[in-house]
């Protein structure tokens, strides 16, 4: 067993845990943050994705060791209170989910694409940069427009309706 | 009138939930004392198991339970059944052979459940799996579809000679013969449907849970049908009768037809729950998915369209073998029978159509229904059969179609189905317009510029959705009815509660059937709520497969407000002193004829709870109702898409450039979804044509199990998609609708091949249409045009 | 997951003492693909050591000719560094096009040559470019270094520290990713410096990245994708797989090559 502690959604949390244990599973069992998922072996369907220090990473291909003394934010810490975050708002806003399951790990992805490429991005960009985040329901059509519009939102962090 | 009624783009209500990682799947379940269950799989295609040696692993740290095929069978728990029972063509029943959850003394595919260790976590139990020892006795499997039905060839099960379950067919043999020795043009096609791996992101999971008090249990499951499960696992595999079972599917991260099925390991988990007395949980790695979810499609089609000097189709015919796996899954023998024969008619009048079909045992893990489910079979053939036929004659392919075309609705087909409407021409004008068709030679002289191929092509595809008339299908083999079942509970303070035997797994039941209760009531959204995939609170259904929902679930739901709002009629009369039929009731108020007097939908229901103002000897108290919806006939969607692509001659590279989809799914109830589920469908199809395919080696290791080697269409596989719409409502059923959710994966993957053999001067492309299968047609094509 | 035993240690003369002293012990770097391997239970390392903590090895240095990357510099940094984007922007582009974002947030450029992966990006541009990697022994040549499938001049006991880039006059690369796992299925790496032309394939060969003599030459007496004109790959040393056989991956290597080269134009 190894102490970790770790500050998710801006709360410090210390455990002992296994030095196998992953990431994901720390925020899944240890912390009942069940909104990351794991949908691949391979480190490739993206479900997992959370912010670490800012930065978008595989949660499944982390160990939470690793992350001692880190910065995590995963899908439940976006919102504030009821109001949904700009980029949530933008996925509801223009049916960018379906099934839901990737949907948490899209919208890590898009807040860290956000982070290195900025909030004015084209459709290109969104396509190849959504490289990581594997989808089966909605032919990502509507997850590039929500991305896009949630990006525009959040210019001047201010949270505007989409049209 | 409500602004959140039927035609409206309302934002899903399921939605919150799900983007604040709020959902709740099944993984997400953690019962109080849960342990974990790890299947020991067979690493073999094909091999007799000599023994199974338990007892390291019984006695491993943590472990609470080691269990074989023997211990099921001790507890007489019966096999995984086959629900639909296909004849030969000679009469014969099919050979199915037994399927058990855990393998009794013999294995039929890589992946194949050996055993389950139970343990105290995920860990130990993965730790002693390792440790069950088995010994195996190889036997040479049968992997080649083609061969598979050789004299020769091993025998997989004992019931099926020759691997065969079935040799089906449909049609009028002699008719197509006579119609054919006349034509004036023969097409000739061989087509491989090529193996998918459905790949919902969700993998399966399931919690099993027996409480040794009640003596009951309760199944947490990643299911399309929680009833149909309970069904299953109670009058079948045995498990528990029916009231002492529950089945849970919660939020479930979509299906695709995989979650259909009841498979071994929810079976396993549920009935060991019981064994070690502790909540058992199993969740499938990606790899377990790959090898062990039901696969789909897998036909190779010999395929014939026969014309006459006019450019009219005179007949058609098909045969097929279709890869049915190692064992019969639920609904396997009904996909490559029932659901695809009777679409060969397309959208087109055929007079003739003869199809066989030999339902193949091999290897390999058990094909079933995937999104489409026998529709993208039947019209990738007549899709390709049409467009290669209109190139071989020298017509447009637009042009050719067009002559085709069913005109006369109801259209009887020589293949069981009776269309009931449609209007297929002004489908194909608005796909062109859209399509920018007049320009297409302008883009290919641009294309060519770059160095680049452009090819345009079409797909009209017709698909059979809302399954099923229940005693259409009971006629042609299937053990359950198809209808749905809805109950309408209004409460006192007029909020409403629809308990729906349908199940959303990314559909967006929860904002749709609520619409259609908005609409009918006349009460905003929010005071409606959609309950299912609980078999403790809705009573029964059959789930959500087959673009059933809306045609099927909604209809019932429908119905059931039928008989809500003339219940509430009466209590209505009762209360203004009127007689019955002098009320009315539009948009959530209830007025009675030549009087001032009026109540609101609340006001009513409440009065029905109260029951101050009637006899209850003429009204009973409440308001609650229920439906059981059984539909008249399928619906037949349709639409025309077109797909157009760049090729790259040097790489084989395809770049989709534009996807062009009108489709016919009659009334919408709310549009922005249904787009939504053409995207989906068009995104799978693509998946299909250009980039999935299982293969299996000789030995029958699958190859493609994992996504290093399995390629799943991403972001920047695909375009943005222009979507529209014609709407033919269904006659058949009160909402008109027809079923979305299949169309695009059904539509696809003929439009991208056709648009690639276009840019490619014709030359045949295989799917999926890899780099590598393009540059070699492409440099098959360039020798053939030196040649000339 | 096998368990292990966790170890972050504080220098880099601490963690080489661990790797020497420990059985069964593994460098543990970006973990991209280490940590899928031992999830999938493929690999079974008592112990992880992890650099993360080591400054010295998370340096970007531009020092006269040569740009100096430390081993545990991420992909990602190297794609968003200023100076490599100015000195050596074609490196930049490698860095942006291995994986995909969260993969390039974590994944480094040692692990990425320690591991070898015969169709990483990485050891194309490595090679050639010529470049040094510096170790906690000694200095390898990128000629020296890359061994085989997997497998490197590295001793168990040795952990890469830095990657020196000579810098080029023209460097670019240019790759053909696997339809599945996007890794390259042909990937291809040319560099021009001092009159001499360099090409490197990844990909490809069944025993790794390899250089390709006769476009060297060719490039070498006329730097156009014109000079590369009928000089095929044999392929005779090249991998068959599920999405390409060794024939279309000749074949690709003669495409990515002359890109790579037209690119640079």
């Amino acid at each position: 067993m190894t102490t970790v502690t770790m500050t998710v959604n801006g709360r410090t949390h210390r455990a002992d845990i296994e030095p196998r244990t992953l990431l994901v599973h720390f925020l899944r069992e240890h912390l009942r943050l069940t909104g990351t998922h794991v949908g691949c072996d391979t480190s490739q369907c993206g479900a997992c994705v959370v912010l670490v220090n800012g930065r978008g990473v595989k949660s499944c291909t982390r160990l939470a060791v690793a992350c001692d003394g880190a910065d995590i934010t995963t899908v439940e810490g976006l919102a504030t209170g009821d109001e949904l975050h700009p980029m949530q708002a933008a996925f509801r806003e223009h049916h960018a989910l379906q099934c839901g399951f990737c949907t948490p790990g899209m919208i890590m992805a898009a807040l860290d694409m956000i982070a290195r490429k900025g909030t004015r991005l084209d459709e290109n960009t969104i396509r190849k940069e959504l490289e990581g985040n594997i989808c089966r329901c909605t032919g990502y059509h509507n997850i590039v427009k929500a991305i896009q519009a949630g990006a525009a939102a959040m210019t001047g962090g201010v949270r505007q309706a989409a049209e | 009138m409500t602004t959140t009624g039927i035609g409206a783009s309302v934002r899903r209500v399921e939605d919150r939930r799900f983007v604040t990682g709020k959902g709740q799947y099944v993984d997400d379940i953690s019962r109080p004392g849960q342990s974990y269950a790890v299947f020991v799989r067979s690493p073999y295609a094909h091999a007799n198991i000599k023994s199974i040696n338990t007892a390291v692993a019984s006695s491993a740290p943590g472990v609470l339970g080691v269990f074989t095929g023997a211990d099921l069978a001790n507890d007489r728990i019966g096999n995984l059944i086959c629900g639909w029972a296909v004849q030969s063509k000679d009469g014969s029943p099919m050979k199915a052979g037994a399927h058990p959850a855990l393998a009794q003394g013999k294995v039929r595919y890589v992946g194949d459940h050996v055993a389950v260790v139970i343990g105290e976590t995920l860990a130990a139990a993965r730790d002693a799996a390792e440790l069950v020892a088995v010994d195996y006795e190889q036997i040479p499997a049968v992997v080649d579809l083609a061969r598979a039905q050789e004299s020769g060839q091993p025998q997989i099960h004992a019931e099926a000679p020759r691997n065969t379950v079935y040799e089906w067919h449909l049609g009028d043999k002699d008719a197509v013969d006579k119609a054919f020795a006349g034509a004036k043009h023969v097409t000739r096609l061989e087509i491989v449907n090529n193996r998918l791996i459905p790949n919902a992101i969700e993998p399966r999971a399931a919690i099993g849970e027996y409480d040794s008090g009640t003596q009951s249990y309760t199944l947490y499951t990643t299911s399309q049908n929680p009833h149909v499960a309970r069904l299953v696992l109670s009058a079948f595999v045995g498990i528990a009768p029916e009231h002492k079972l529950r089945v849970v599917a919660p939020d479930v991260g979509g299906g695709f037809g995989s979650k259909i099925f009841i498979y071994a390991e929810e079976t396993v988990c549920l009935w060991a729950a019981r064994k070690v007395g502790r909540p058992v949980k199993w969740t499938a790695d990606r790899t377990e998915s790959f090898l062990a979810d039901a696969h789909g499609r897998d036909h190779l089609t010999t395929a014939e369209l026969a014309v006459d000097g006019n450019g009219k189709i005179v007949a058609m015919r098909v045969k097929t073998k279709a890869n049915l796996g190692g064992y019969l899954s639920t609904f396997a023998s009904s996909v490559p029978t029932y659901l695809y024969a009777p679409l060969l008619s397309g959208q087109y009048d055929i007079p003739a159509i003869y199809c066989e079909v030999d339902g193949v045992y091999t290897n390999t893990a058990p094909v079933d229904a995937l999104r489409g489910a026998g529709r993208p079979e039947a019209t990738f053939v007549v899709e390709r059969l049409v467009e290669v036929t209109a190139r071989q004659i020298g017509m447009d392919p637009a042009e050719f179609r067009r002559r085709n075309f069913i005109q006369k609705f109801p259209h009887q087909t020589p293949v069981i189905m009776m269309y009931d409407a449609g209007d297929y021409g002004t489908c194909l004008n608005k796909a062109l317009e859209l399509a920018d068709y007049a320009n297409l030679g302008k883009r290919k002289a641009e294309s060519a510029q770059k160095g680049l191929l452009r090819g345009l092509g079409f797909s009209a595809y017709i698909e059979a959705c809302g399954i099923a008339p229940s005693r259409a299908v009971g006629a042609l083999g299937a053990g359950v009815g198809l209808w749905e079942s809805a109950e309408v509970r209004v409460n006192p303070v007029g909020t409403v509660e629809v308990l729906t035997g349908s199940h959303a797994h990314g559909q967006g039941h929860e904002t749709t059937f609520a619409q259609v209760v908005s609409q009918r009531l006349g009460i905003p959204i929010e005071q409606v709520s959609i309950v299912h995939g609980d078999t403790d609170k809705v009573q029964m259904g059959m789930g959500t497969y087959g673009s059933r929902s809306g045609a099927v679930g909604a209809s019932a739901i429908f119905r059931a407000l039928d008989k809500v709002i003339a219940k509430a009629k009466r209590v209505a009369a009762a209360c203004m002193e009127v007689a019955e039929d002098s009320v009315d009731f539009n948009d959530g108020v209830f007025t009675a004829r030549g009087t001032n007097k009026s109540m609101g939908f609340g006001e009513v229901a409440l009065q029905a709870y109260v029951a101050h103002k009637f006899d209850p000897d003429q009204i009973e108290p409440g308001l609650k109702e229920s439906a059981f919806y059984d539909p008249k006939n399928f619906t037949f969607p349709s639409g025309v898409h077109i797909a157009e692509v760049e090729v790259d001659p040097e790489t084989g590279a395809t770049r989709i450039d534009r996807w062009t989809a009108v489709d016919d799914f009659g009334t919408l109830i709310n549009p922005m979804i249904v787009e939504g589920q053409v995207h989906g469908g068009i995104a799978h199809g693509v998946g299909q044509a250009l980039l999935e395919g299982a293969v299996y080696d000789g030995n029958g290791q699958l190859l493609t199990a994992s996504y290093m080697d399995y390629a799943m269409p991403r972001a920047d596989n695909l375009p943005s998609f222009t979507v529209a719409m014609t709407n033919t409502p269904c006659p058949s059923n009160p909402l008109g609708v027809k079923g979305c959710g299949e169309a695009g994966a059904i539509a696809a993957p003929a439009a991208l091949i056709n648009a690639i053999t276009d840019a490619l001067g014709h030359e045949d492309v295989a799917m999926p249409a890899t780099p590598m299968t393009v540059w070699r047609a492409a440099q098959r094509a360039r020798v053939k045009q030196a040649a000339e | 997951m096998y368990a292990f035993n966790y170890q972050r240690p504080k220098s880099l003369q601490e963690a080489a003492q661990i790797l020497a002293a420990t059985a069964g012990a593994k460098i543990l770097a970006g973990g991209q693909t280490l940590l899928p391997t031992m999830k999938q239970r493929l690999a079974q390392p008592e112990c992880l050591i992890d650099l993360a903590a080591l400054a010295e090895l998370q340096r970007i240095a531009l020092s006269g000719h040569a740009l100096t990357i430390g081993a545990m510099v991420t992909h990602a940094m190297v794609a968003e560094s200023a100076d490599v984007k100015r000195v050596l922007p074609g490196l930049a582009a490698v860095a942006e096009g291995i994986g995909d974002p969260h993969v390039r947030n974590c994944g480094t450029i040692g692990g990425s040559l320690a591991n070898n992966d015969p169709a990483a990006d990485y050891p194309a541009a490595v090679l050639a470019l010529g470049a040094t990697v510096e170790t906690s022994k000694r200095t390898i040549a990128a000629d020296d270094f890359f061994k085989g499938l997997f497998t490197t001049a590295l001793q168990s006991d040795e952990i890469v520290t830095q990657v020196s880039f000579p810098l080029p006059a023209k460097f670019a690369y240019a790759k053909f990713p696997n339809p599945a796992s996007r890794y390259a299925l042909v990937g291809v790496a040319v560099a021009q410096r001092g009159g001499e032309v360099r090409v490197a394939v990844t990909g490809a060969g069944s025993s790794g990245v390899f250089r390709v003599p006769a476009m060297e030459t060719a490039l070498k007496a006329n730097f156009s994708a014109k000079a590369l004109d009928g000089i095929s790959v044999s392929p005779v040393n090249l991998a068959t797989d599920l999405h390409a056989d060794a024939a279309y991956r000749a074949h690709l290597i003669g495409v990515m090559a002359k890109r790579a080269v037209v690119a640079l134009a």
